[in-house]
């Protein structure tokens, strides 16, 4: 199966990553001692790591083409992928899902303060990557200027406590709507445009927002931000601080099971189909008398109004906002969860948002290297899974016939 | 049913239409042939509103529908089947044609309707689970008709059904064309590069040039005319 053009080809990799790696991995500057410590043995460690990690890869592909080649050639059975598997049958996913469900009602029982917190972080983005999803994912938008919503949202609640006192319920709704509201203002000029350059424009507003957030001082504070904000009340109990945190914890899990019953329904209406079939093929929907500027605004304005609520609960959970939260990386790692999750994809949509925000939590201990690993697997799952953890399986619906 | 005065269309600076005027009567089936890059095409996607004009009326039964969206269009009636099919590759064939009633809520109809086309095209039945992008040629344009007829048109717009078949299927749509012009008494609005079949089954045709309207007559007229036959029937 491996022939020595692999193994050559692999020793080139070996010796490029020796190479790629060398100034971190080998070199050591100590500037206080001033001295230069030589790690030659990290150098044979990479070497022989990206080794057999190629080997690995390509063992792994080539099994994977002979196995095609067979269903191509009928010999084998078209083995549906494994996430296909698990949720088309209940009696794999129903305890999985049970399983699931209490763990999570169970977390701030089970584990720290702290850890806790991470959680919420991570339904946070949850909600986020379920909201991008319906503008990516769905309809099929490039939005990279996602963020800017999230940050309407964040300073609605931070500007309507301080101005009016308005408290974190009240403003829930209000952040959703007004950053609706944004989506559609947006969405007006920008949605005649397509791909890249939509992508472009979106890029550019949300680097505006930001911008304003930072220079209109009058306005926002500016880059100083806004701090004091209350957490969530509930009937004016007053709250340590271990449990406000269980409370948001509880809040978000409601949240993100909210978002998902509504994601879901969505997607399965009229305005579901509308969008999906909008991303195949503009010009067969407009022949189908499909509204496009309509149907894509919905779009836009449903994925902001989630962004904007969860920045709502972004500013109650950190009290405090600046214009440094809502920089353009955000609204990269929204879209990776996206990608990453399958295009479409609920469930797979959770499964990357869970990961790609506990992962560089847990790989502190990996410290500097941590943001390394990270690159590393985006990487390596965009090589050997291009659709995404969960590939979305769309519920294809039966049509009544007479 | 259908007019069109001066119609001027362009596409950026480019015109592709020059005071376009024809008619279409009510139940009758008219074809508009020409050149490649004559503008049938284009004259098809303004009437349907995808690429509206610039200059020039569009009269619906009487009403004008020049400034109205593509989506408008199709809610009264009228419904383009696009050139190169334009089927959604994703979507299963059931579902492709469920797009086709996306304007309409009487599921009765649309059941029925829905009865009618697979019964005009039996294959679509046989495969309405799979994905509209496997399917071949001619069954995506099988397919595309179809789905515009799920939308109950009264004004069928037909942008070269026959491109890319094989004769023996291009002659089967063209006998389902008529079919349909016959049972559902659809008007329809016929464009073709294969003017010969496209005359035996019109009533009326037109002949573009350029962006201009050089001829019209009744087909049969047409394809005794001298040029006409020079030029599109390669007699
Ligand atoms: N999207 C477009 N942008 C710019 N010019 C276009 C566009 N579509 C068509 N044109 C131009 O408009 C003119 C008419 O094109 P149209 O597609 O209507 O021709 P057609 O008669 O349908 O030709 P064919 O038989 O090849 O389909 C051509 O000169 C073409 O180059
Ligand atoms: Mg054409």
């Amino acid at each position: 199966m491996l022939t020595l053009k692999d193994l050559g080809k692999a020793c080139l990799i070996a010796l490029w990553f020796v190479v790629l790696t060398f100034p971190l991995m080998v070199i050591k500057v100590n500037p206080i001692d001033r001295i230069i410590t030589w790690r030659w043995h990290n150098m044979l460690w990479v070497g022989l790591g990206s080794f057999l990690c190629y080997l690995a890869g390509r063992i792994w592909l080539a099994r994977r083409d002979v196995r095609l080649r067979r269903i191509r050639q009928g010999l084998a059975e078209e083995k549906p992928p494994l996430s296909r598997r698990i949720l088309q049958n209940p009696a794999i996913w129903r305890p999985l899902l049970a399983a699931g469900v209490l763990f999570f009602l169970a977390f701030p029982a089970l584990f720290s303060t702290y850890q806790t917190n991470i959680m919420i972080t991570a339904l946070m983005y949850v909600v986020l990557g379920l909201g991008l999803n319906i503008v990516v994912g769905v309809a099929g938008l490039l939005d990279l200027g996602y963020v800017a919503f999230y940050a309407v949202g964040a300073y609605a609640y931070a500007l309507l406590n301080l101005h009016f006192g308005l408290g974190f319920w009240t403003v829930l709704p209000i952040g959703g709507l007004l950053a609706a509201t944004f989506g559609i203002l947006l969405g007006f000029p920008v949605l005649r445009l397509r791909g890249d350059y939509l992508a472009i424009v979106t890029l550019g507003f949300g680097e505006i927002i930001r911008l304003i957030l930072e220079n209109w001082n009058e306005f926002s504070h500016g880059p100083s931000g806004i701090s004091n904000i209350p957490r969530p009340g509930l009937f004016g109990i007053q709250m340590s601080l271990d449990q406000s945190i269980t409370y948001l914890y509880y809040l978000m899990i409601g949240m993100v099971t909210f978002t998902i019953f509504v994601v879901n329904r969505l997607q399965n209406s009229r305005i579901g189909r509308a969008w999906f079939a909008l991303r195949e093929d503009e010009i067969a929907c407009q022949a189908m008398g499909i509204d496009k500027t309509r149907t894509k605004l919905t779009a836009f304005a449903l994925g902001a109004t989630w962004a904007g609520m969860v920045g709502v609960i972004f500013a109650a959970k950190t009290t405090f906002v600046n214009p440094a939260s809502f920089t353009f990386l955000e609204s990269a790692i929204i879209l990776c969860i996206v990608v990453l999750g399958g295009m479409g994809s609920i469930v797979g949509v959770i499964i990357a948002a869970l990961v790609l925000i506990l992962l560089p939590e847990y790989l502190r201990a990996f410290s500097e290297y941590r943001m390394l690993v990270f690159g590393a697997v985006l990487v390596v799952m965009m090589v050997f899974r291009p659709q995404g953890i969960v590939a979305n399986i769309r519920k294809t619906y039966q049509v009544e016939e007479k | 049913m259908l007019e069109l005065r001066e119609v001027c269309t362009y596409y950026g600076n480019i015109q592709a239409l020059r005071d376009i005027s024809l008619r279409v009567e009510e139940g009758e089936i008219i074809t508009l042939i020409g050149a490649n890059g004559a503008g049938k095409s284009t004259t098809l996607m303004s009437i349907s509103g995808i690429v509206p004009p610039k200059r020039g009326e569009i009269l619906f039964r009487g009403r004008p529908i020049h400034e109205l969206s593509a989506d408008r269009i199709v809610a009264l009636g009228i419904c383009q089947v696009p050139e190169g099919r334009h089927i959604f590759p994703d979507l299963t064939v059931a579902e492709n044609l469920d797009m086709g009633a996306f304007l309409r809520r009487d599921r009765k109809g649309i059941a029925r309707d829905l009865d009618y086309v697979y019964s005009l095209f039996p294959i679509l039945r046989e495969r309405r689970n799979q994905p509209g992008g496997n399917l071949s040629g001619g069954e995506q344009q099988m397919l595309a008709i179809s789905r515009a007829l799920m939308a109950r048109p009264q004004l069928l717009l037909l942008d070269e059904p026959s491109m890319g078949l094989a004769p023996l299927v291009t002659r089967q749509i063209f006998e389902i064309i008529r079919q349909i012009n016959r049972e559902q008494n659809t008007t329809i609005f016929l464009v073709e590069q294969n003017a010969n079949l496209a005359l035996k089954v019109a009533d009326r045709g037109y002949v573009l040039e350029t962006g201009r309207i050089t001829m019209h007559d009744r087909a049969g007229a047409l394809r005794a005319n001298r040029d006409v036959q020079r030029a599109y029937l390669g007699i």
